[in-house]
């Protein structure tokens, strides 16, 4: 391992942070559907969940309990192995997926100098997505095992919602890779120490946030738990603490993609402007409180969207994903890795690149506008021709061979079929 | 190798080997698919274990996350208990795959006795050190030695998507209406200008077979779903229900109309 600070833990450090992780994240569940239900019930008008604890607060782990301990039905037509192993996966690789976040500075724990943050190591970014795609199988085989047609549906629809999803994502990730010269997680966080990347990498921030609700299944892109058009989905066949497990997953995951937004755009633990001016804002256990602040803010995000927006329909939501963000992504990409060749080989002066930059988008706009005006004349084209086509007659045997009929034309039939479909015929045919 | 890699090793190697095993004798192919993703995840852990995280990252999410997602996609689809034939359909297919098999023994023999006899191994640290770390080191191969094989594979690749976007291309004679035309047309024919009702939720059925009520008790079968009033296993309407209610209001004993014992019953208790 490269990073010399990880690794080298002694084993009760290892388990004292595994087991702080597995509590914050399960407490943050119940936070989060608590804080959730309260913030929906305040923008509809209501009040939400206040008579269990404080301020309702109990109210998520009761139902947690609830639903743990009631009946359990299982299809009779559900393969049972694949049935089973599919909450197991999707839970798992929910927590798994929190090793390699940052959550604070070095601190002094029992006497030894150690990491706010399980391990890391250089590619840890890329372990993020690939415990998510894992995660996705908990999804496709929960669809596939319960032997129903919704959720069969529904867990089709889920994977290759995040599958898409996930594309744009990581792509929005290169732009940072570029920029800190790492993929792994501690160093991107050091990396953002004058600035943070939501700033100088607004568009990669952008995209991120929006395939990152995408990714987690939330509204408005809750396409998968449609419950007009597919019941409950994936999970529409599974009940008690199973569907206890896919519920604790998606928080999680809520949970997972807000810290991994922190951490990559939002300084990860840093404190932010007014308080850093603060000598011990950035190190001991303080940094815990910014991070969580911060991913906090994001799933306020996440509710208020839930809140807000109506859901999309899946063909928009597709094109969506692979018609704008995708090649967006991609587009910047490009044009952060020329800025940065351009600014690693020629040594140009700030003024210098402003000019450059201005130059080049001139250029883009100027070959858009040719672009668009060529297709828009194109399109004129089309419907001047549809609608010669419209006054014209159905010719089915238009250059000497047996065609359809061209759009707008109606369909008519040749002389021959229709002289083999008159009444006569078909008398002496029988 | 020490300790811990060696437990490594025993741990993932023998999964690996279990899902290679468990891919040829499983019957059904999505449980086939599921092995092989296990084999993949254990060799990418072997990876990692051998020093080469990058490599270990881009299995799972290549192998694992896209290319097998898209067989167990597939799979699904095809048919949810599809299971394996043994017919040959290709013939000589079986001596071909056995000739192929023992080639590629050879091939991987020799390659891995080369590899222990022959080559002057320097350690994986020191060849991760060689360009400042792992990820830098495949990039400089990728980008120097190897462009031309790895240019070369990603032409391949894209002309392989291609073809199966060229393949899979149905040309529209017409443009699909928007949603708004559909909305319009429906409006203008006054037909199905709301959503249709719902099958029957009332206290006795909530199954789809049975018709919704109309406000004056009579059912309406757009309710029922298309495909089961084709077979034509609508429920006719149960009318002794509607009976009971009107009694049930009238205050007039109501009897249950399966002719049940009233003892069961505990309306007759009161």
């Amino acid at each position: 391992m490269s990073s010399s600070t990880f690794g080298n833990d002694p084993w009760w450090i290892v388990l004292i942070k595994v087991v702080a992780i597995f509590a914050i994240l399960v407490l943050l569940t119940l936070f989060t559907i608590w804080w959730e239900r309260r913030v929906v019930a305040r923008m509809q008008n209501r009040i939400g969940p206040n008579r269990v604890g404080p301020f309702g607060l109990l109210q998520s782990l009761m139902d947690g309990i609830k639903l743990a301990l009631k009946e359990e039905i299982i299809p009779r037509t559900a393969h049972m192995a694949v049935y089973w192993i599919a909450p197991v996966i999707s839970a798992s690789m929910a927590f798994v997926a929190f090793a390699v976040i940052p959550l604070g500075p070095n601190v002094s724990m029992f006497g030894v100098e150690t990491a706010l943050q399980l391990t890391d190591f250089p590619v840890s970014v890329l372990y993020v997505i690939a415990i998510a795609s894992i995660g996705i199988y908990g999804i496709v085989l929960a669809g596939w095992a319960s032997g129903s047609t919704y959720p069969l549906l529904g867990g089709l629809r889920s994977s290759a919602q995040m599958i898409s999803y996930e594309i744009a994502m990581s792509l929005s990730f290169v732009a940072v890779f570029l920029y800190a010269g790492s993929m792994s997680t501690s160093a991107i966080v050091a990396a953002q120490e004058p600035i943070w990347y939501c700033v100088i990498l607004l568009p990669s921030f952008l995209i991120y946030a929006t395939a990152m609700v995408g990714e987690t299944n939330r509204a408005p892109f809750d396409l998968p738990e449609a419950e007009g058009e597919l019941v409950g989905g994936f999970h529409t066949e599974y009940s008690s603490l199973k569907f206890a497990l896919f519920f604790l997953a998606e928080y999680i995951n809520m949970v997972t993609v807000s810290a991994l937004a922190t951490t990559l755009f939002l300084g990860g633990w840093r404190a932010p402007w007014p308080i850093s001016i603060w000598e011990g804002a950035n190190s001991g256990w303080w940094p815990i409180l910014w991070f969580l602040v911060k991913v906090q803010l994001f799933i306020f995000a996440f509710i208020w969207l839930r809140g807000t927006l109506p859901r999309l329909r899946y063909d928009q939501f597709m094109k969506f994903g692979w018609k704008f963000l995708i090649p967006a992504s991609i587009a910047w990409i490009v044009i952060v890795a020329v800025a940065r060749v351009v600014r690693n080989e020629f040594a140009f002066n700030t003024q210098q690149l402003l000019f450059l930059a201005a130059g080049v988008l001139a250029l883009i706009l100027i070959i858009g506008w040719i672009l668009s005006v060529r297709a828009s004349r194109k399109a004129e084209d089309a419907r001047i021709d549809e609608e010669e086509r419209l006054g014209q007659p159905f010719d089915p045997f238009a250059g000497g061979f047996p065609v359809p009929p061209l759009p707008g034309q109606e369909f008519t039939y040749t002389s021959r079929r229709a002289a083999a479909r008159t009444p006569d015929t078909e008398v002496t045919d029988a | 190798m020490e300790g811990s890699e060696v437990v490594v090793f025993w741990v993932c190697g023998t999964l690996a080997v279990i899902g290679a095993i468990g891919l040829i004798i499983s019957r059904k192919a999505v449980h086939s698919a599921l092995w092989v993703a296990l084999t993949m995840i254990n060799l990418a852990v072997l990876y990692i274990a051998n020093s080469a995280p990058f490599l270990g990252m881009v299995q799972i999410i290549v192998y694992t996350g896209a290319v097998m997602m898209l067989f167990l996609f597939v799979l699904m689809v095809v048919g949810v208990d599809s299971s394996d034939s043994l017919v040959e359909t290709l013939k000589g297919q079986r001596w071909a795959a056995i000739v192929l098999a023992f080639g590629f023994g050879i091939l991987l023999v020799s390659g891995v006795a080369n590899g222990l006899v022959e080559a002057n191994s320097i350690g994986l640290d020191a060849a991760n050190e060689a360009d400042g770390g792992n990820v830098q080191g495949i990039a400089r191969l990728l980008f120097t030695d190897y462009l031309l094989a790895f240019e070369a594979t990603s032409a391949l690749l894209i002309t392989a998507a291609l073809g199966a976007m060229v393949l899979a291309h149905r040309e529209r004679w017409k443009r699909a209406a928007t949603q708004r035309e559909l909305s319009e047309a429906r409006t203008r024919t006054g037909a199905g200008v709301v959503p249709l009702p719902n099958p029957g939720v009332y206290a006795r059925h909530n199954a789809v077979d049975t018709p919704a009520l109309l406000p004056d008790g009579s059912p309406t079968l757009l309710s029922v779903p298309e495909p089961v009033r084709g077979r034509g296993d609508a429920r006719p309407m149960d009318h002794s229900g509607l009976a009971e209610v009107d009694d049930l209001f009238s205050g007039a004993p109501a009897l249950p109309p399966t002719g049940r014992s009233l003892a069961d019953d505990p309306r007759a208790e009161s």
